[in-house]
């Protein structure tokens, strides 16, 4: 016993170096005053950060890389919420198959979704921009919205829902009074979650954005310029903290929402 | 049916001919009820029998596949939940958990034009009436059950519905707040004079707190009687089995009078049985019924009783404030029957093993048709 506990610390604390030490690299290079990404570093500096502020076409791929991600994450979201409210409240036929296919891009590689996105679009003849990369996120990002949204969904209790319309409530009342601030954390959650997924994805982003690049492809392009290396590693840094505080929100919503249930089923079946 | 019953103003809420089922099952068959005006009706029977189905249709929240409902004289088969002159108190209360109290209990007058002094002051009125002064803003994760409980009922009530539906609201609670919540219940019906319908599986639940009660069997309602007349005079075997205990004996019909009619038992003896207690269609078999507190033990060497007969005590138990015994008829029959003494301090106190001379009073006999 005493022994295997060892063996799992000690294979624990390798998967945390393997994982976080290459991100560790990030901030350690950015701050570095040399062109040269190297060992020993050189001297503390800000004068990357200070260059991501001079470069025009950066600033236009994040905001294209901001416009996809809360075009498709709200959009994703929408769809989500009304997937998961059909199957937690609803009885139809082709209920579990439909649920299936919509959550198959988790499953799916990018790359495969890029390509059969990138042929539809041509063959249907409309143009490759910013949109056609909306519509790819939004397909990747439902799955993981209507999972959330699910959830959200199952831990409402419906008696909730009857008690509004038997107080007189009308069903859209019901909705924006009850149901919507019951869901909500799970709707921050999807959110999150949804903005973190498009503003980091590169695949279908590079298959179908046409001639804007976003954010990623952006620093995919800057990786054949050696002297861009470093503010490039700035600008990594700087994703890998918004990242970090995002998907922190997101769990403390998730939290959250765990906790409403926990209050309305009753303090008796604690 | 006739129309003339349906439109019967004295009955608030009246069911006619409903039926409902799920997956094939038939939860609600045949059902006819009508509940009076201002009564406190109790829909009694085991978990699955259909009853809490039945408050459901009253309320609107399941559509009844045939059959009419009536509430306060109008058929509201196509009126939305939130259009009934009816409040549910839910199970699990259903508070809402992101509003506090005040919120909670004032949520029904949000749609009425009341202006914010008249609502606050209804709102003071509600939690008065159920006791929860000074609550208001109190949030609604921070109650205890019983106090989630008086919040679902102010909330109910504030409406000031014309039929208050209850679906088991004290089976959460423990023993003692359950007991309290049932006095308190019973008083508030009485000041408010709104009909309640109480859905509960717990006998002494609705027999303590009930004007009339329905049972309940695999969804139909077997009786509707007064709690005194549904424990004396159970109409039928199921509902007799299953409110409170019942011994029941088979026999042999023997002779049939213009009142009475004879059976047979081979330990009980010739058994003489007023008509108006047997139940169910003529068949050849009957099976008699004798509360255990029916039975009462014979003083050894006192004069017997008439109806006499004699047993084994196997087994005994002191509950307080009566004493059971179990008891065995002949050698062979190993059937325990129950006895209930109640005058413990004037009736003799048999132990295990001991022959006992049991009695007891015809009249007191209910009996059922059975092939």
């Amino acid at each position: 016993m005493k022994k295997s506990n060892k063996i799992f610390k000690v294979i624990v604390i390798f998967f945390l170096v393997f994982l976080y030490a290459p991100a560790l690299l990030l901030p350690i290079f950015s701050f570095n005053n040399s062109k040269v990404i190297s060992f020993p570093l050189s001297g503390f500096s800000t004068i990357w950060f200070e260059e991501l502020l001079y470069e025009n076409t950066l600033h236009n791929a994040l905001f294209n890389s901001l416009l996809i991600a809360i075009s498709s994450t709200i959009l994703a979201t929408i769809l989500g919420t009304l997937v998961a409210r059909a199957s937690t409240r609803y009885i139809f036929y082709g209920k579990k198959i439909s649920i299936t296919f919509i959550l198959v891009p988790l499953i799916l590689p990018e790359i495969i979704l890029g390509v059969c996105l990138l042929t539809v679009l041509i063959q249907l003849g409309l143009d490759l921009n910013l949109w056609s990369v909306v519509l790819g996120h939004t397909l990747l990002i439902t799955p993981f919205s209507t999972l959330i949204m699910v959830s959200a969904f199952n831990n409402l209790d419906i008696s909730l829902e009857e008690a509004s319309l038997d107080l007189g409530m009308s069903s859209f009342q019901t909705f924006r009074i009850i149901i919507l601030p019951m869901v909500s954390p799970g709707l921050i959650s999807s959110l999150l979650i949804g903005f973190v997924i498009s503003l980091d994805e590169f695949i279908i982003a590079f298959f179908l954005t046409g001639v804007e690049p976003t954010l990623p492809v952006y620093i995919w392009s800057q990786f054949r310029f050696p002297a861009k290396l470093p503010s490039t590693m700035a600008l990594g840094t700087i994703l890998l903290i918004v990242s970090l505080i995002l998907v922190s929100l997101f769990e403390y919503f998730r939290r959250r929402m765990e906790l409403y249930n926990y209050y309305s089923v009753g303090l008796d079946q604690k | 049916m006739n129309k003339k019953n349906i439109r019967n103003p004295e009955k608030i809420v009246d069911l006619i001919s409903i039926e409902k089922s799920f997956d094939k099952i038939r939860a609600v068959n045949n059902v006819s009820l009508g509940i009076k005006e201002g009564e406190f009706f109790s829909l009694l029977g085991p978990s699955g029998c259909g009853k809490t189905t039945l408050l459901r249709i009253i309320a609107g929240f399941e559509k009844p596949e045939n059959g009419d409902v009536f509430i306060n004289g109008k058929n509201v088969n196509s009126v939305e939940p939130n259009n009934r002159p009816t409040n549910m108190v839910f199970q699990n209360y259903a508070i809402f958990p992101h509003l506090n109290v005040s919120e909670n209990v004032g949520y029904g007058l949000r749609n009425t034009n009341l202006n914010k002094d008249e609502i606050a002051q209804k709102i003071e009125e509600a939690l008065n009436l159920v006791g929860l002064e000074g609550y208001h803003k109190r949030a609604s994760s921070a109650l205890s059950g019983g106090q989630r409980q008086r919040v679902a009922l102010a909330r109910a009530l504030i409406l000031k519905p014309r039929v208050l539906l209850l679906d088991e609201p004290l089976s959460a609670l423990d023993k003692n707040l359950r007991e309290q919540m049932q006095f308190e219940l019973r008083q508030l019906q009485k000041s408010v004079g709104i009909t309640f319908v109480l859905v509960t599986h717990d006998q002494t639940e609705a027999l303590t707190m009930s004007d009339r009660v329905g049972v309940m069997f695999n969804g139909k309602v077997d009786q509707v009687a007064s709690p005194e007349e549904i424990y004396n005079k159970p109409q039928t075997k199921r509902v007799a089995s299953f409110i409170g205990n019942m011994n029941f004996f088979e026999t042999e019909y023997l002779e049939k009078n213009s009142r009475t009619i004879s059976v047979c038992h081979k330990d009980l003896g010739n058994i003489k049985l007023l008509k108006s207690n047997i139940f169910g269609d003529d068949k050849s078999k009957l099976t008699i019924g004798i509360r255990p507190e029916n039975f009462k033990i014979n003083n050894k060497n006192g004069k017997k009783q008439s109806k006499s007969f004699n047993a084994k005590v196997v087994e005994k138990s002191f509950m307080g404030d009566t004493m059971l015994y179990g008891i065995n008829l002949g050698e062979n029959d190993h059937h325990t029957y129950r006895i209930s003494i109640s005058d413990i301090k004037n009736t003799p106190s048999p132990n295990i093993g001991e022959e006992i001379s049991v009695y007891f009073q015809e009249d007191d006999i209910v009996a059922y048709f059975e092939e």
